[in-house]
């Protein structure tokens, strides 16, 4: 945890304090955390830090700046890391994985070079495998019964320390 | 009183999840609850004549004058990092007691409370109305109040009843689970910071009070060493992971070419691992006691580089090939004395070396099968292509990836990978032209079959040839001839992959089966050249013995020792002694002629190919891809085409190439390590400079891969080719251990007419003699059939049944999609 503080001091040595007795309150704005390199390839760097951050905003506190690589990190259990794994493909936080929400994710994915039609087949294509209730989206328990059963889904979600 | 406690309770727990979760307003139930319990109290007020009753009456007051201020500033207290200890000293009794409230509220309200159960709990919720009244400038009232409580709490140590010591013991149990869960609750930091102290603290503060009236000092000691114990384990998990050695060049490389690239690593890692444990296996038990404690150098003609060959004996070309003071040292078979005994420890020499030996690939066997259970165990249910979509938008992002130039590879490879998908969707099969396709395929198996049968061949002439080079003297050829073995097995090894590669582009197969065949004929390559190896060097053995006479073995070594007798008799003048009393002429054992070793020349051959191998490797990397990377970056400003994006372009990291390598090497180590104890030590620094070798290679040579390769189930298809090598390996020793009699003249086992006697001898003259009985009856074949028998007919139930479990498996899936269908 210590290590993970020096890593959120240095991002604005200024305004983070070292010393936490007083809980203040500090939060970092979001373009400071979107450059870190960890996340700086990933095309779902937004969403993630959004859905760690309290206020929704994307400003994360110290205690979410834990939160998030905590989740991230090899030790996280497999449900944990599909719960946020749902909060972070949910674009319009209603808590369903609608179409929209899909196509952004593709087009995230991709930078945009799939055709228009290719990318509502996939969006079609996925809804039709996941979507175990019925209702066109796909709710958290369609999700993670689909992501209980990748093989893929805990190697690439590893964070090293 | 029960369902008033139960309310009372219910509310508290409101109140503690509203204080967690930060907002600030009680419900009005709390409120009436409060009342409620005010009233009871006043009741019992009356009846108690406790000191302590009267304090927390007028406490309740004072607090609840307080007015309510923000839930939240508990919480925020809470979650103070450890500096803020003596707040929390001063915390700990009233929480625990908060805590206590809330446990045994939230149990369905017993009869069977007694009064001053009651009394806690009415005093917990003035605790926690008062906290959720506590202002920010009320800090020090708050101390105030709560050394009162402390004091307040240690009054009220009376003994507690067998129930209540159950109950507690239940509610701390569930505490403790629901600190070890406490890890997979989606719930925010603040709040899992909060709940966990107070649970902590509960259970610390209980975990003792249970102790009491039952040898309580013991209890609290348990306790204690428990807590230790786990702290000690966490803290030696940490270091072992520290330890790890290597763990952050393989994440470094891991984030610039992906998780493949550094499945390789990993692997190479793992066999360090390996190779470490069989050398520290034939290095402690084998070399280092004959070093010690065997005669030394120069006592035994065994241990002496002959006359003959003095003269060049400690030249660097005789050791780079491993003979001279290489040869007669314990690197290699010959050294070893078969003397029973060794040293004033009694040292059984020749007995170690055996079980060294099988207990090396003993332990090789147990550890590749351990892993692959546990591949296959992570690997979960299998192929499973019901989700293809989902999972490839899903999880196809590698979220390890730091470099924009890996993130660019995988952004395209993921385009790409969709834009397939989405091809094998729309298109129905392509009926067009099986049958050219179908010739195609057979004439491709054709053409592969043929190189690996010209390359067998190649092998085989080749070390043929170098049988006749080294029965005309290897003085007269150059450097070519003498080392023609090794270097064509290399060259071949280099070569061809890449034309099965070529014939693999006229069969039209889907990437992933087109790789399986390529790492298939690999397979068979390297296979084929191992064995025509070792075909012929078995060969080499017997001819041998045969061309020295046109008998077996047996009658050469008779012809040797009639001629060692009579040239021992020339040093009698002539006269051939009929019995030994004549004393013992010093004789310089280097002038002893010798006899001939083919386990030493077995063992020198197997160490020349390792280290050929690891020449042709390092050469490979530094010119293969170094001097091509240096070429392609400078030449690139004066060249007609622009290097970098046509031929030849940076080089990638092939890594079924290298871990075929490795695995090949590996089971040349295995087949060699019985006859040259230094081969593990060898392969040891082999893979240790390998390591950064690559490393760096790959860092500054390589560049990503365009098709970023799944990493995740190809594992178990290298452990299972491990595997088959090791099993492989083991024949040929297994074979001369079992049927060729060691030679006579040189290694522990001489004199023997099989290795395996040595057991045998063992077990005559160091255990018991009814061990020996014993050891004779489960030997018998009466003994050993039947138990044949039954591991084969547990092997068959165990398939069955795991067959049936499968079946199983399919239906209840097939029953999932036929629901799914439906909705």
């Amino acid at each position: 945890v210590y290590r993970l503080h020096g890593r959120y001091h240095e991002m604005a040595p200024n305004v983070v304090p070292m010393d936490y007795t007083r809980d203040p309150d500090v939060k970092l704005p979001m373009q400071l955390i979107i450059n870190m390199p960890e996340l700086k390839e990933n095309p779902f760097k937004e969403r993630i830090v959004e859905s760690f951050s309290e206020d929704g905003e994307g400003s994360l506190s110290f205690n979410d700046f834990v939160d998030m690589f905590s989740v991230l990190s090899e030790m996280a259990p497999r449900e944990l890391k599909a719960i946020y794994a749902f909060k972070i493909y949910d674009f319009n936080t209603d808590n369903f994985i609608c179409k929209a929400d899909l196509e952004k994710t593709l087009n995230k994915l991709t930078r945009e070079e799939l055709t228009a039609e290719e990318i509502t087949l996939v969006c079609e294509k996925v809804i039709e495998e996941a979507d175990m209730d019925g209702d066109g989206k796909l709710g958290f328990a369609d999700f993670e019964n689909m992501i209980s059963k990748a093989p893929d889904f805990l190697r690439y979600y590893f964070k090293k320390n | 009183d029960g369902s008033d406690d139960n309310e009372e309770g219910s509310a508290v727990e409101n109140e503690e999840t509203a204080k967690g979760t930060g907002q600030k307003r009680p419900s009005p139930r709390t409120r009436r609850a409060h009342a409620r319990g005010r009233d009871r109290h006043g009741d019992e007020e009356d009846e108690d004549d406790e000191d302590g009753t009267r304090r927390p009456g007028h406490r309740k007051h004072r607090n609840r004058r307080r007015g309510r201020a923000a839930g939240n500033e508990t919480s925020d207290s809470d979650m103070e990092p450890t500096k803020s200890r003596k707040n929390q000293a001063n915390q700990k009794s009233k929480e625990d007691d908060e805590k206590e409230a809330d446990e045994k509220g939230g149990k369905s309200g017993k009869a069977n409370q007694q009064k001053k159960l009651k009394k806690a709990q009415e005093q917990i919720e003035m605790h926690q109305t008062a906290i959720t009244k506590r202002s920010l400038s009320g800090s020090c009232h708050c101390k105030l109040f709560r050394a009162e409580s402390h004091s307040d709490s240690e009054s009220e140590e009376e003994p507690i009843t067998e129930e209540e010591l159950a109950k507690l013991k239940e509610e701390v149990e569930e505490k403790k689970k629901l600190i070890a869960t406490l890890r997979n609750k989606p719930w925010k930091m603040k709040k899992k910071l909060s709940v966990l102290k107070e649970a902590q603290l509960f259970v610390e503060k209980f975990e003792g009070a249970l102790g009491k009236g039952k040898g309580k000092k013991f209890y609290a000691y348990k306790v204690m060493m428990t807590k230790k114990w786990m702290k000690f384990q966490r803290d030696f998990e940490n270091f072992k992971t520290a330890c790890i050695p290597w763990e952050m060049k393989i994440k470094e490389i891991e984030s610039h070419f992906g998780s493949s690239v550094a499945s390789y690593f990993i692997f190479l890692r793992w066999m360090y691992g390996i190779n470490m444990i069989l050398f520290g296996l034939t290095f402690g038990l084998v070399m280092v006691p004959e070093a010690l404690m065997g005669k030394p150098y120069g006592s035994l003609p065994r241990k002496t580089v002959p006359r003959a060959e003095e003269a060049t004996a400690m030249n660097f070309a005789t050791l780079w090939d491993f003979s001279g003071f290489a040869q007669y040292s314990v690197l290699f078979y010959g050294y070893y004395n078969n003397q029973r005994t060794i040293g004033w420890l009694k040292f059984r020499m020749p007995l170690s070396y055996f079980l060294v030996g099988v207990g090396s690939i003993g332990y090789s066997f147990m550890i590749v099968t351990r892993t692959m259970a546990k591949n296959a165990n992570d690997d979960g249910g299998g192929d499973d292509t019901s989700f293809n979509f989902s999972w490839k938008m899903f999880t196809s992002w590698d979220y390890l990836i730091g470099n924009p130039e890996t993130a660019d590879n995988k952004f395209a490879s993921i385009t790409t990978s969709f834009k397939e998908a989405i091809v094998e969707e729309q298109e129905s099969r392509k009926e067009e032209n099986i049958h050219l396709t179908r010739f195609l395929r057979v004439l491709a198996n054709f053409l592969a079959l043929c190189t690996l049968a010209g390359s067998g061949y190649l092998i085989f002439f080749v070390v043929r040839r170098s049988q006749q080079f080294a029965l005309e003297g290897l003085e007269n050829y150059g450097w070519w001839e003498r080392n023609e073995v090794n270097t064509v097995m290399s060259l071949l090894g280099m070569f061809c992959p890449t034309l099965f590669d070529v014939i693999s582009s006229l069969e039209n197969y889907h990437p992933r089966i087109a790789l399986r065949w390529q790492l298939g004929r690999i397979f068979a390559l390297f296979l084929g050249n191992l064995y025509t190896f070792i075909i012929a060097l078995m060969d080499e053995i017997n001819l041998k013995a045969r061309y020295l006479l046109s008998f077996n073995k047996l009658e050469e070594e008779k012809i040797v020792k009639y001629n060692m007798t009579i040239w021992e008799a020339s040093l009698y003048n002539g006269t051939i002694p009929e019995n030994s009393t004549a004393p013992p002429i010093q004789v310089d054992p280097a002038d002893v002629p010798r006899g001939p070793c083919w386990e030493t020349m077995v063992g020198q051959e197997f160490v020349r190919l390792t280290v050929s191998d690891m020449m042709t490797t390092y050469i490979t990397i530094l010119i293969g891809d170094f001097l091509r990377a240096v070429f392609v970056r400078f030449f690139n400003y004066c060249w007609c085409w622009d290097l970098e994006y046509g031929f030849p372009s940076y080089s990638e990291f092939d890594i079924s190439g290298n871990v075929l390598g490795l695995i090949f090497n590996q089971g040349m180590i295995w087949m060699g390590s019985f006859y040259a104890p230094c081969l593990p030590a060898i392969n040891v620094f082999r893979l240790h400079t390998s390591m950064y070798l690559q490393c760096w290679a790959v860092m500054c040579c390589n560049v990503p891969q365009e098709r970023v390769f799944k990493a995740s189930r190809s594992n178990n298809f290298y452990m299972a080719m491990l595997l088959f090598i090791l099993f492989l390996s083991t024949l040929p020793a297994v074979y001369t251990i079992v049927s060729i009699p060691p030679s006579f003249d040189c290694g522990p086992f001489s004199g023997k007419t099989r290795m395996f006697e040595v057991i045998s001898e063992t077990l005559e003259h160091d255990f018991p003699s009814w061990f020996g009985k014993v050891f004779g009856y489960a030997s018998n074949p009466g003994l050993i059939l039947p138990f044949i028998l039954l591991m084969v007919l547990s092997i068959y139930y165990l398939n069955a049944t795991s067959k049936s479990y499968k079946e199983a498996n399919l239906e209840l899936k097939k029953k999932l999609q036929s629901v799914r269908i439906e909705n």
